[in-house]
């Protein structure tokens, strides 16, 4: 349907709440990409094919991501008048019993995650009450969401949207706001005005710099060049980190609402998306989300009848971690290798082809029609003063509960670990929190009241970057995480300038000889002298962040250095050269499973007696102690 | 080979003889071979008024492209920082072990699996995971990757 009018806006609205909450039951699966990983396409499958078989009078949909990953594959059901119920790790044979249930008109009580009473529905007018009667019975005993740990301090901002909507379906969009505040933009404001809210509001960029988006906006408003372009960076290369998979999976008409409201600011006709191709559902989300805008007259020519005309196209990245930079970024658009170039002269002024270029990243674009749809105040009051709103963590790593968190800026790492996260399985202890991805750095326990805002970080040696938290614990040696690092960094390293392309290599050499016991104490100081030439010396970002990884490290665990280099031990029984496997007697009662699995024939024994494992033929793989259920296989 | 290049026009004719179509054009080329062509990369960038040498330079700069012959399934197996800290490197090395791949990545002799490592599938919560052809497999462990590459061996 076309969308010209106010009038079309809410026509298509009030179909999409009709969708949204009908008058009849629906089931909504979460089919993001680890949804997906999950079996949730198989659990799909086995809904609809029930609901097709038994004529059943209700709705069976999919949806995005709404964050609880550790709990997938999810299934909400939405009955009139009642809470929205969510079911937790739903196996096509659970979707089958809760499927019977719900056909009968019971409410199912088996796999139960929590209820939720309100909808909040942050740009339609506030939260909406789902719940219209009073509670009973199950129901009324049910943990509502606000009570689960995990989800107590978030507030689901940038992810409004993310597993309530049908990601395909405008209608659902706008139904809950969704391009009313472009509606907004262009028929109210004038682009200076929308530039100074984004100002006001505070917004930071959530790529990784934390650089001011109305700051940048401006610049390249007066940027002098025609024509100008908007990009969105959707290039997510940062290993750890999937918010943007998640957003654009979840809700891809945020971005390009996000996207029109800023190329109407900047003065822009033109847009490109630079997406990864590692992320195949991504892309077609946002294959089919711009084709939906452009037949609906979102994207194209005369938006609103308001003579405002932008247009997106999708490029797709090679995989290439470099090109997340911006100036690489660009290049690549161009059809060139994704090589960095000395930014003395900005982007925002020369860019792509040459011309005046905004990039942003996915969450930051999701955040844009938030702050002109709520206003600037509204959005500043959330968050710290130097870092308003809300961030998107993907909280991972040792940590029992595991996924998307969206948390208003300025919680302690403390909260995120024990409360949120659950903490790290039993036996083990906290050790650090690694944040802000190959650019970043570790952050130890002592340091764990410190607030997650862009500046207590970049003040700790570590930056926000995209917010890929990995939580590590007393089974993570950090030598061998800064050798991860630069063993990525250099597989990355584009090659351009000396110091990033052999520094790196030397340093991950100094590496080697520590993880493998034969460092020296001289050693350190020529890593950490090193380091800094390279985060001096290197032509762009990417170079200029590699060394955090190890100066982290060096600051912050010297002491896990010195016991690899002093005493030829690895304290994590990780660093392969410093460990030997062995089987404790006591322990082992002769299953046979780790003899069946040892690749090298290097465990023996009889059955039901305890087994004996010959070093001299161990590689340390570790296969065996996967398969242990006893804990017999001792590693020290 | 006639049928190759007919499929190969097919591609080019839908892009402008204008170089900003390199990396895309390259890519539908990959898509549909599985790699590129020395003859197609050559075609593509006559087509496309590049230089060969800039067509190789991005054909080896990006990890998307490959100059060698993929096999039939292709295995990425996440080397992300959340499945490193859960032990993706013994996984990666049982994958190898396996498949009998020497070298850090590449195709096994008989055309059947190609291995190799992919930084990030951002699947985290699932960690350690990999994907197979277009399916991803999340918690594995060496075990269950030996099942798994049984599994795609009889399909």
């Amino acid at each position: 349907m076309q969308i010209r009018t106010l009038e079309d806006m809410q026509t298509a609205k009030s179909l999409g709440l009709a969708q949204l909450y009908p008058d009849k039951p629906k089931i909504l699966v979460g089919m993001a990409t680890c949804g997906l990983a999950a079996g949730a396409q198989r659990v799909f499958n086995t809904l609809t094919r029930q609901a097709h078989e038994a004529h059943w009078d209700g709705v069976v949909e999919k949806t995005g991501c709404i964050g609880f990953c550790y709990k997938e594959p999810l299934v909400d059901l939405i009955l009139p008048g009642k809470p929205r119920l969510t079911y937790e790790k739903v196996t096509p044979e659970i979707a089958g019993e809760l499927f019977q249930e719900v056909a009968a008109g019971r409410i199912p009580e088996n796999h139960f995650m929590a209820r939720l009473d309100e909808d909040d529905m942050v740009l339609n007018g506030g939260p909406h009450k789902l719940a219209k009667s009073k509670l009973k019975g199950f129901l009324a005993k049910a943990p509502r969401y606000e009570d689960l740990e995990f989800y107590k301090l978030q507030r689901h901002l940038a992810m409004r949207n993310c597993g309530f909507i049908d990601p395909d379906n405008l209608q659902h969009y706008l139904a809950r706001g969704g391009y009313f505040a472009l509606y907004k933009a262009l028929t109210e404001m004038t682009p200076e005005a929308v530039i100074e809210a984004v100002t006001v509001a505070g917004l930071r960029g959530r790529g990784g710099g934390g650089f001011p988006t109305g700051v940048k906006w401006a610049s390249c408003r007066k940027a002098k060049g025609w024509p100008k372009y908007v990009l969105c960076n959707a290039d997510e290369g940062d290993p750890g980190a999937y918010m943007d998979r998640s957003l654009i999976e979840g809700d891809p008409h945020s971005i390009l609402e996000g996207m029109l409201i800023g190329a109407y600011a900047i003065g822009s006709t033109e847009g490109f998306i630079y997406v990864r191709a590692e992320y195949p559902l991504a892309v077609k989300t946002l294959q089919r989300a711009i084709l939906v805008a452009r037949e609906a007259g979102l994207l194209g020519d005369n938006i609103f009848g308001t003579g405002f005309s932008f247009d997106i196209k999708l490029n797709l990245g090679g995989g290439a971690f470099v090109c997340g930079e911006s100036t690489a970024l660009m290049s690549s658009i161009e059809g060139k290798p994704g090589e960095p170039r000395a930014k003395y002269v900005h982007t925002v002024d020369k860019g792509l082809w040459n011309r005046p270029s905004n990039l942003n990243n996915v969450e930051t674009w999701a955040n844009v029609p938030l702050i002109i749809g709520k206003g600037a105040d509204w959005y500043k009051s959330i968050g710290t003063e130097g870092s308003t709103g809300t961030k998107i963590f993907s909280l991972v790593g040792q940590v029992k509960n595991v996924g998307l968190v969206e948390v208003p800026m300025g919680i302690s790492i403390k909260d995120m670990v024990e409360f949120i996260g659950g903490g790290v399985p039993e036996t083990r202890q906290f050790k650090a929190i690694q944040i802000g991805g190959p650019s970043g750095g570790c952050i130890p326990k002592e340091l764990w009241d410190l607030p997650i805002d862009f500046d207590s970080l970049s003040g700790a040696g570590a930056i926000m970057g995209s917010g890929g938290m990995i939580v590590m614990d007393s089974s993570t040696c950090m030598v061998d995480v800064a050798k991860f690092f630069l063993d990525f960094l250099i597989d990355e390293s584009c090659g351009k300038c000396i110091p990033c392309r052999l520094g790196l290599k030397r340093m991950r050499e100094i590496l080697e000889e520590f993880s493998s016991g034969k460092g020296s104490l001289a050693d350190l100081d020529e890593l950490q002298s090193l380091s800094e030439a390279v985060k001096d010396g290197s032509l762009c970002a990417l170079g200029g962040s590699a060394p955090n990884p190890v100066l982290t490290t060096l600051r912050y665990f010297r002491d896990e250095y010195e016991a690899h280099i002093l005493d030829h031990k690895c304290p994590a029984a990780v660093c392969k050269d410093l460990i030997t496997f062995s089987i404790n007697p006591e322990l082992c009662n002769g299953c046979t499973a780790c003899a069946q699995e040892c690749p090298q024939g290097a465990i023996t024994g009889v059955k039901k007696q305890p087994h004996q494992l010959n070093p001299a033929l161990c590689i340390k793989c570790g296969a065996c102690k996967e398969v242990c259920k006893f804990g017999a296989v001792a590693v020290s | 080979m006639s049928v190759t290049f007919k499929s190969l026009e097919t591609i080019l004719e839908r892009y402008p003889p204008s170089p900003e179509h390199l990396i895309s054009a390259l890519q539908e080329v990959q898509a549909k071979f599985s790699y590129l062509p020395k003859e197609a990369l050559a075609a593509v960038c006559d087509h496309l008024g590049v230089p060969l040498s800039q067509g190789w330079a991005v054909a080896t700069f990006y990890k998307s492209f490959s100059l060698e012959p993929k096999g039939e399934h292709e295995i990425s197996v996440c080397l992300g920082t959340a499945c490193h800290v859960r032990g993706a490197k013994n996984l990666y090395d049982k994958f190898r072990r396996d498949l009998d791949i020497a070298g850090e990545e590449g195709t096994t002799r008989d055309l059947k699996f190609t291995l190799r490592p992919v930084r990030c599938l951002g699947c985290c919560s699932m960690g350690p995971v990999a994907q197979v052809d277009d399916e991803v497999y999340g918690n594995l462990n060496q075990r269950k990757a030996g099942a798994l590459i049984k599994q795609y061996r009889q399909r």
